[in-house]
């Protein structure tokens, strides 16, 4: 079966709010505009378009049709559409490649999560007979698995901030990030909870932001990057969508995705972890030791742009490969409450 | 200052009813009768709340059982400021909460009367029933510690609706709940596009403004901000007249709630001369078997003092009496 490749990736500043619209077209326009110059394709030579964007985020029904703006379409185009990160529209894009479909693929995704109020927005993904009656929003009910590990000793407070100040030096260099820096740990661990037991450093923050891939066959990817990031494996699972029936303190949809995909080898791991424990949580189920560099980005505690997040981390494992500083890394997304599912993708230099 | 773009509060709402199923349906009904069941898993396991398939095993399950109305805090966090909606409206701990007889623990909010040092770990605590239980997860109006429980009762969000009323005169307050109501009511702030915003703040001042691609030349009203044909920004602004052309109509015989006209009445696509594409509007002043493809109209704009920022300004468009625009002129628009 056909490869697939990573040819390009950019995207949008990650903010606390943008001036635009809730249909992303503001956001989408220049980052298309990144990857056709990177790699000389125009939306012409797209075989098929997918994404991930959310109503409730914009609080419209079929928002995302507004979105296909940002394409031009006409003649007619190839596209479509997933609920959810859009890293699962890559999933598709890329069996669209590897059933011989098409030979490219533009992925994006976008959401102006500063539209409503995303914490609470958030509680409406979760089940509608037992638990969204309650509104219980993201942010509590991540501070319940957070303290499952605390007082299991599967993690301290410590470790949790030491990963929040790990991220923000990193997003230093990230000019893309929404905020980084210098911080101490002790000054970190001062503050006071917001959702005791997280503190303000614990929680991703708000994000406006969009994300694009380009993918190609490997074949037509050698005409389109020097060094092409080779998809060597592309798995998701998911948990019960029970809270109170699972170990929240372990990720087995991870462990099973990451497993199937093979993650032995890998130098570099994008996460996708909204919260500094699940970071752990992750990085433990994926087996991915010391050596492995973690979230070089600054990762999703630097921005997380909701329905773009995972598939930036895919892009970022990505661009690694692209710039010809890694030969193996690895992309992971998460969707749903407390790391419910998972998708795990290894990149290869071709 | 830089020019900023219109926005407006967009509050939508809506109850959503819901049929429940066999095993739902027994635990809301139970609920309405202050009891708790869980549902035994295939491996015997007992889950609250139930699950109607096996998280393992996707077994179809279906032996209820009954559970206590007290249990113990496996995790809790604080909320400092309660959202709408939620259970308990002063601060208040979420906890995920094993009854005595279940395997699996029920997420649901605890009361210490707004005291975050009374939660615990492992604290036994029980359920506080709503004072009108209607077959819905918030008949569990929230739970106390069963030591030392606050002295005041908590306030809480407004309560479900029921779905069913018992009949009649039978007092019956074992009918079974086949549905559930909640209420959701989200408050989002929509903006408008700066291309959308320039557009409703000319329409204030009585004027059509749109855009035009620097690609293809096509005018859009209102401006996109990028093209659809062509994807490009659209940056040119093209001010344009009040009068057009029908493209296509329909005559509305229907009544609908909200509708603001006495039908019969037509609604049309309308396309100002000038403009690549047409936009919704009513057509008024003449009988509805007057209205036809290409028929010339002009704008009537409501009185100067009525304007806002917004297309309503213009109250309808009117036959301007003027010959018709030939098919071939138009049907590229259709």
């Amino acid at each position: 079966m056909t490869e697939v490749a990573v040819v390009a990736f950019a995207q949008a500043p990650n903010v606390r709010r943008t001036h635009g619209t809730t249909n992303g077209v503001e956001m989408l326009v220049p980052i298309f505009d990144e990857v056709y110059t990177r790699t000389g394709l125009s939306k012409a030579d797209i075989g098929f378009w997918c994404s991930g964007s959310s109503d409730y985020l914009a609080g419209r029904a079929f928002s995302f049709i507004s979105a296909v703006d940002a394409i031009g379409a006409f003649p007619p185009i190839h596209e479509s559409h997933v609920e959810m990160d859009a890293a699962w529209a890559l999933y598709e894009a890329w069996l669209k490649i590897r059933m011989g479909e098409v030979d490219t693929a533009l992925v994006y995704g976008f959401g102006k999560s500063s539209a409503g109020d995303l914490r609470r927005v958030l509680s409406l993904q979760l089940d509608p007979y037992t638990v969204a009656p309650l509104w219980p929003d993201s942010v509590s009910i991540a501070a319940l698995q957070a303290r499952l590990g605390l007082e299991s000793g599967r993690w301290t407070e410590k470790d949790l901030a030491e990963v929040a100040a790990r991220s923000r030096r990193d997003a230093t260099g990230n000019p893309r990030a929404q905020f980084g820096g210098e911080t101490d740990v002790a000054a970190l661990l001062d503050a006071d909870p917001v959702a005791d037991p997280l503190r303000r450093h614990d929680i991703a923050p708000v994000t406006d932001g969009a994300a694009v891939i380009v993918l190609a066959s490997a074949e037509r990817a050698r005409d389109l990057a020097d060094r092409p990031a080779v998809i060597g494996g592309i798995e998701h699972r998911i948990d019960t969508p029970s809270l109170g029936a699972r170990d929240l303190t372990t990720s087995p949809s991870t462990r099973l995705a990451g497993e199937a995909v093979g993650t032995d080898g890998v130098e570099v791991a994008e996460l996708h972890a909204p919260f500094t424990h699940q970071e752990l949580i992750v990085r433990d189920e994926l087996g991915l030791g010391d050596a492995v560099r973690i979230n070089p980005s600054g990762g999703t505690l630097t921005g997380n742009p909701m329905f773009s997040a995972g598939l930036a981390r895919i892009g970022e494992a990505a661009q690694r490969i692209l710039d010809g500083e890694a030969t193996r890394t690895l992309g992971h997304a998460t969707s749903g409450p407390a790391l419910q599912q998972n998708l795990v993708t290894v990149l290869e230099r071709g | 200052m830089p020019e900023q773009p219109l926005s407006a509060p967009l509050d939508i709402g809506f109850d959503y009813t819901r049929s429940v199923g066999p095993v739902l349906g027994r635990f809301m009904t139970a609920l309405a009768q202050r009891r708790v069941l869980g549902v035994r898993g295939s491996d015997g396991r007992v889950h609250v709340p139930p699950v109607e398939y096996d998280p393992g095993t996707a077994e179809p399950l279906d032996e209820l059982v009954d559970v206590a109305a007290e249990g113990t805090v496996v995790s809790w966090s604080w909320t400092a400021d309660p959202l709408p909606g939620q259970p308990v409206q002063r601060p208040f701990a979420w906890a995920l909460i094993r009854l005595d007889g279940a395997d699996t623990a029920l997420l649901h909010a605890v009361d210490t009367g707004g005291e975050p040092t009374s939660v615990r770990s492992g604290q036994r605590v029980r359920i506080r029933w709503a004072d009108e239980p209607v077959g819905h997860i918030r008949d569990i109006a929230y739970f106390v510690p069963v030591t030392d429980p606050p002295a005041d009762a908590a306030p809480t969000a407004p309560a479900p609706p029921a779905a069913t009323s018992p009949e009649p005169g039978t007092g019956d307050d074992t009918a079974s709940v086949d549905t559930v109501i909640t209420p959701v009511h989200l408050n989002y702030t929509h903006s408008a596009s700066l291309e959308e915003s320039r557009y409703l703040r000319a329409l204030a001042d009585g004027r059509l403004l749109g855009q035009r691609c620097p690609a293809c030349g096509k005018v859009y009203i209102p401006p996109r901000g990028a093209c659809p044909t062509c994807g490009v920004p659209t940056t040119d602004e093209v001010e344009l007249p009040d009068t057009g052309i029908v493209t296509t109509f329909c005559i509305v015989n229907v009544p609908f709630l909200g509708q603001r006209i006495k039908p019969p009445y037509v609604g049309a696509y309308i396309l100002l001369d000038g403009a690549d594409i047409p936009f919704l509007h009513l057509v008024l002043g003449c009988e509805v078997s007057e209205v036809r493809m290409g028929m010339r109209v002009r704008a009537a704009w409501k009185p100067r003092d009525e304007w806002s920022t917004t297309l309503e300004n213009i109250a309808h468009f009117e036959p301007t009496g003027e010959a018709d625009a030939p098919y071939a002129s138009y049907a590229h628009h259709l």
